[in-house]
């Protein structure tokens, strides 16, 4: 495993202006040692893809809880691997009815999908594990 | 209320009573709000000695309001049972009110999608997969017409959840009700309008903070010669306490939004009285159910003071703070969502038991997706069985006098002091946002809850206690992504049907209005009487007023 920290990005895309989430879960992640960065709200699924890319991140966490995500969600894995970002670790979090994020992950659209109640250890956990069993790590 | 010998005696009994606990355990889970306010074991006397009846309390109807803004309350007509609702196009969602209606529900209250909130039109890049999705989508006065299809708006009131974009809003409501033969003096109704809670909280904003107050001030001023029942603002706590603020905190960020709302009012040349009595408020009802009932009382008290004596309000109208209620969206939970059916029964309670004038309750499933029909009924069915069996309306502020109830109401009272303090040192509510300082209270006292539930401090059942591990089943309404298509259609065919010179010509007049400060809502409801799309009278306002852009923060 790479000595060196996580760097995450934590975005909102979409209209949806509710941030108590991934703001909540960005601080969880500073307290857990990872470098996180937060886009602000209102963000195009081309600006979420183009901060990632200039900011180097090794995980993108999406927040929707506007029902859009069926939508976004595909948008942005798309032109992460467009922009060569195939790599990065892609959570999603929000009111994500459960079929939905069975079509999320199954798909391939996202890596993992968080609905709510999920404690904040289980969030670090997953991007602990996922990074420690990264092929060149 | 005791006199000071009656207060000694007391105070002897009770040390008393503190011998015999010294030998008796206490639970683990630590006896606070869910505020994180801490509650002591009892109170006596001792807590309330100094309270004088006819200043702090008075008569419901009487200043200073502390028991209620009626002198009868609910013994003359209960709350208004207002259900949230909007969702896909305007075709399903007048359904949804007239079934609504039909089940024995007073009044309506629309919830508009992403895009209407945003002032986008369906049509827009930004709008791509949210059209219909979290409340109805609304681009014209055409949608709007199709919404209230059928619902004479002289006789139900209506409150639309609608804040950047309000003024557009509700001239499409106004202009729905010409067209149905119903004069505006006749129509009755809210607008949230509250631009400060969503640079705090909501976070659905259009236009920068300066030209949002011109707008609210305009909507004032057009109300009070026009729509004289119409309520032009609905001040709302709800977001900020859903965004994860306390308790206090909601009641002093609300109410000082409220106060800087009476200020711009009056530099804007109106008298405090000729709007102040079409303001209303909208408040949360959280899970503690003693702290809830406390900051309706304390809310009521503070605003009724404050008008008086800082404002200088004589229309008792002026004083009396009415208010809203929904149960916490945020206190309900994606495990076992049946269970969230008791979670929003006692938090309807705590509202009636409150004083509120009108109520949502949260349908169980809302947790996972807008509410089904049936998850919509049940919630419905639960306030006519508070308000018809139960028996809690019978008798008003039957809390008062507890000497609790009348401790904590006073604490929350001067903890809300504390933070107009902290906001007054700031330089007012607009520079405290500029500071980010709601924002940043706020996000602290999210992530300190999120760390208590962790932790197993705080319980939630079927969350971090009593969890069944089974999966919800439970019925999920779902939007069919064809609304969206025939939203775009419906906005296409629109476009070419209008008068597309006449829409021009109003576009361009309340650009130039926009600039020479004249008030802006005559021109809004000339532009959508021509059928102006709201992205449209957005898109010119944005021309002159710019828009809002927050410094994110964490």
């Amino acid at each position: 495993m790479e000595d060196r920290t996580i760097r995450v990005l934590v975005a909102k895309p979409g209209l949806d202006g509710h941030d108590r989430g991934v703001k909540v879960v960005a601080r969880g992640l500073r307290d857990a040692g990872m470098e996180v960065i937060y886009t602000g709200l209102h963000q195009t699924p081309q600006q979420v893809v183009e901060t990632a890319l200039q900011e180097d991140v090794d995980v993108v966490g999406l927040s929707i809880l506007s029902g859009a995500h069926m939508t976004l969600v595909p948008r942005i894995k798309e032109m992460l691997k467009e922009n060569g970002l195939d790599d990065v670790l892609l959570l999603v979090g929000g009111i994500i009815p459960e079929e939905d994020a069975e079509k999320l992950t199954s798909e391939g659209h996202a890596d993992r999908v968080f609905t709510p109640g999920e404690p904040l250890k289980k969030i670090t956990a997953c991007i602990f594990d996922w990074f420690k069993a990264k092929p060149g790590s | 209320m005791f006199d000071r010998e009656q207060l000694e005696r007391i105070s002897e009994l009770k040390e008393m009573w503190e011998k015999e606990l010294e030998d008796l355990k206490e639970r683990e889970q630590p006896a606070e709000t869910v505020s994180g306010q801490p509650i002591k074991m009892l109170y006596t006397p001792l807590d309330t000695g100094a309270l004088d009846y006819e200043t702090e309390l008075g008569f419901p109807g009487r200043y200073p309001y502390t028991r209620g803004v009626q002198p009868n309350m609910y013994r003359g007509r209960l709350w208004t049972m207002r259900q949230f609702s909007g969702f896909g196009d305007a075709y399903d969602s007048n359904r949804r009110y007239r079934y609504l209606l039909e089940q024995g529900q007073t009044g309506l209250s629309v919830a508009f999608d992403m895009p209407t909130l945003m002032g986008y039109d369906s049509d827009s890049d930004r709008s791509i997969g949210e059209v219909g999705r979290c409340g109805v989508a609304v681009d014209s006065l055409k949608d709007m017409e199709i919404l209230f299809d059928q619902i004479p708006l002289d006789q139900v009131t209506t409150s639309m959840t609608i804040n950047g974009p309000a003024a557009i809003l509700w001239c499409m409501y106004l202009a729905t009700a010409e067209k149905q033969g119903v004069s505006l003096d006749r129509v009755g109704g809210t607008i949230q309008n509250d631009i400060l809670k969503e640079y705090t909280a909501q976070k659905s904003w259009i236009f920068p903070p300066e030209p949002s107050m011109r707008l609210i001030t305009d909507i004032f001023a057009f109300a009070s010669d026009h729509v004289p029942k119409w309520n032009t603002i609905s001040i709302s706590g709800y977001h900020i306490r859903e965004a994860g603020s306390t308790a206090v905190q909601e009641l002093a960020f609300t109410l000082a939004d409220g106060f800087a709302y009476v200020e711009a009012g009056i530099n804007a040349g109106l008298d405090v009285d000729r709007f102040a009595p079409r303001l209303s408020f909208f408040f949360n009802s959280h899970s503690d159910f003693f702290e809830e009932v406390c900051k309706y009382r304390a809310a009521r008290r503070i605003w009724a003071r404050r008008m008086k004596e800082k404002y200088g309000a004589k229309d008792s109208r002026s004083l009396k703070m009415r208010f809203h209620t929904q149960t916490a969206g945020c206190s309900l939970t994606a495990q076992d969502p049946e269970n969230n059916i008791v979670r929003t029964a006692y938090e309807a309670l705590s509202a009636v038991l409150g004083g509120t004038q009108s109520l949502h309750t949260n349908s169980m499933d809302e947790v996972l997706a807008l509410p089904t029909e049936k998850a919509v009924k049940i919630a419905l069915r639960t306030q006519q069985i508070l308000a018809y069996e139960t028996g809690v309306a019978n008798t008003i502020d039957p809390l008062a006098g507890s000497y609790f109830v009348e401790a904590m109401t006073d604490k929350m009272e001067a903890g809300a002091e504390e933070y107009f303090q902290k906001i007054d040192d700031l330089g007012g509510v607009l520079p405290a946002i500029d500071h980010g300082f709601f924002q940043q209270e706020i996000a602290d006292a999210a992530y300190e809850y999120q760390k208590a539930v962790d932790r197993g401090d705080r319980i939630v059942v079927g969350v971090n206690r009593y969890c069944s591990g089974e999966a919800p089943e439970i019925e999920i309404l779902k939007i069919d992504p064809e609304v969206e298509r025939k939203q775009l259609e419906r906005l296409q065919r629109l476009k070419e049907e209008r008068d597309g010179n006449r829409v021009s010509a109003c576009l361009e007049e309340l650009k130039r209005c926009a600039v020479s400060g004249e008030n802006l809502i005559p021109k809004i409801l000339e532009a959508v009487r021509a059928y102006a799309t709201e992205g449209e009278i957005t898109a010119a306002l944005k021309e002159v007023f710019g828009e809002y852009k927050e410094k994110p923060l964490f």
